[in-house]
């Protein structure tokens, strides 16, 4: 009775040791596959048009999720923002509101975290594929090194892509901010966009928010180009990967933001 | 899919990022506004600065000339020592008065300036030596009880009764806020 107790004790502490250095491994091989993309990153810029190609499955194919997304989130802004902000008397406020919510905070994050669902998947998927049906060992075995034909292009279009889908977001969910706020609700246009460029700062929002797109960026290629070139070759292992890159990219956007956040904002 | 096809709809997703950065650059933020040009950097003391803020606007007649540059504390004469930086474009007396005002009764606060006769113009490194404090509600409102307190209690059944009070409920508290450094703005 005593000793099955202690087993299950010994069995439950042997399961959070794994875990962890499991965990720890994982990160540490994440870290060595970063290293070795960016040492070789070259092939990718000398080969533009390897990247080229991957900017346009990552970036210009997520364009429609985006810009409509975005449409749509700025527009609930302006209707949110309006209702709270007439008891107060100041619905022409509207404009910061709903521009700072958007530079900020919402434009990198949501448009980080339907990068990692509508790109990182198809990135993790693909190379996870690849290796499942020896694309990649083929290469080694031509002396290609995988790394620089396959995966630096991806990282490199993933870290382009998102600031500028980011930036489109800002923009159009501003422009469906003033389509609520302007001719629907009926604030004044010229205080909308006054005030608006009164209080937000070309420094301290636009470019930390570009700073911040640029990090997600980093981070969820990186995570998503990891699960994939990590995936055990299995379509159960594919899967895993696939469903692994969702939850860690957006855990780690989530988390990223929160620590970015807290830096910009004390400097 | 053609390799040109490719190049050209990435072009278009370039072109629309920077576009779309230039446009929150130059509609929504203040790049447009905030390079004034040349500047000229002054002083002022105060003793309380309220919630005043550094990049706060520096206004004369409601029109934006400036804005705060830095807020320090000057531990000598414990007092908040404002530095303004001003459009060159528009020279200012030596005499000019410095008040800190609040934009609507929850806004942010910003420094007006207002101009006095002198005949020579501020000029880089001088100081501001007639400035007026930042409303404090608190000190207000406990000043308003102070003299409400001090005052004789009124008469009650006199005919003349309501009128020492109106005055002293309508005027005296009002006119004794921050009067304490310089009361001279003609």
């Amino acid at each position: 009775m005593k000793s099955g107790i202690l087993v299950a004790l010994v069995r439950g502490f042997r399961m959070v040791g794994r875990r962890c250095i499991d965990g720890i491994w994982r990160l540490g091989a994440g870290m060595r596959l970063f290293w070795l993309t960016l040492i070789s990153s070259g092939e990718s810029f000398r080969r533009f048009h390897l990247t080229i190609r991957e900017v346009y499955f990552t970036g210009v194919m997520s364009l429609i999720i985006i810009l409509v997304s975005a449409f749509f989130v700025g527009m609930v802004l302006g209707l949110q923002g309006y209702h709270t902000l007439q008891k107060y008397g100041s619905s022409e406020a509207i404009g910061v509101l709903v521009a700072l919510a958007l530079v900020r905070e919402l434009g990198p994050v949501v448009t980080a975290l339907l990068f990692a669902g509508r790109a990182g998947t198809a990135i993790t998927a693909e190379i996870g594929l690849m290796k499942a049906t020896e694309q990649l060992s083929a290469m080694e075995m031509m002396a290609v090194s995988p790394i620089a034909r396959v995966v630096a292009p991806r990282f490199w279009a993933g870290v382009i892509a998102m600031p500028i889908l980011a930036a489109l977001f800002s923009m159009v969910g501003i422009l469906g901010g003033y389509l609520v706020a302007v001719p629907l609700i009926g604030v004044d246009a010229g205080a909308f966009w006054s005030q608006m460029q009164a209080s937000v700062d070309w420094q301290h929002d636009i470019l930390n928010g570009v700073i911040k797109s640029v990090v997600f960026g980093v981070a969820c290629t990186m995570i998503a180009l990891f699960e994939g070139y990590d995936a055990p070759p299995t379509a159960e292992g594919v899967s895993r990967a696939t469903t692994r890159t969702v939850v860690t990219s957006s855990l780690a956007v989530l988390g990223l933001d929160f620590i970015l956040t807290s830096f910009m904002l004390s400097v | 899919m053609d390799r040109t096809t490719i190049d050209m709809w990435v072009g278009i997703f370039v072109t629309l990022g920077v576009a779309a950065l230039l446009g929150l650059a130059m509609k929504v933020g203040n790049l447009t506004t905030n390079t004034i040009g040349e500047t000229y950097t002054v002083t002022a003391n105060f003793e309380n600065i309220g919630g005043l803020k550094p990049r706060a606007p520096v206004k004369s007649a409601g029109v934006v000339v400036g804005r705060v540059a830095d807020i320090t504390f000057d531990s000598a004469t414990y007092e908040a020592v404002v530095s303004l930086t001003i459009d060159k474009r528009y020279p200012f007396p030596k005499d000019t008065f410095a008040n800190i005002y609040t934009a609507g009764l929850l806004g942010e606060q910003y420094i007006g300036l207002e101009a006095g006769g002198d005949e020579a113009s501020l000029a880089n490194g001088d100081k501001i030596t007639q400035t007026q404090d930042a409303v404090v509600l608190e000190k207000m409102i406990s000043q308003f009880l102070y003299n409400k307190a001090a005052e004789p209690a009124a008469p009650t059944g006199n005919s003349e009764s309501t009128k020492p009070e109106a005055d002293a409920l309508g005027a005296s508290p009002l006119d004794n806020i921050g009067k304490q450094p310089a009361t001279t703005t003609e």
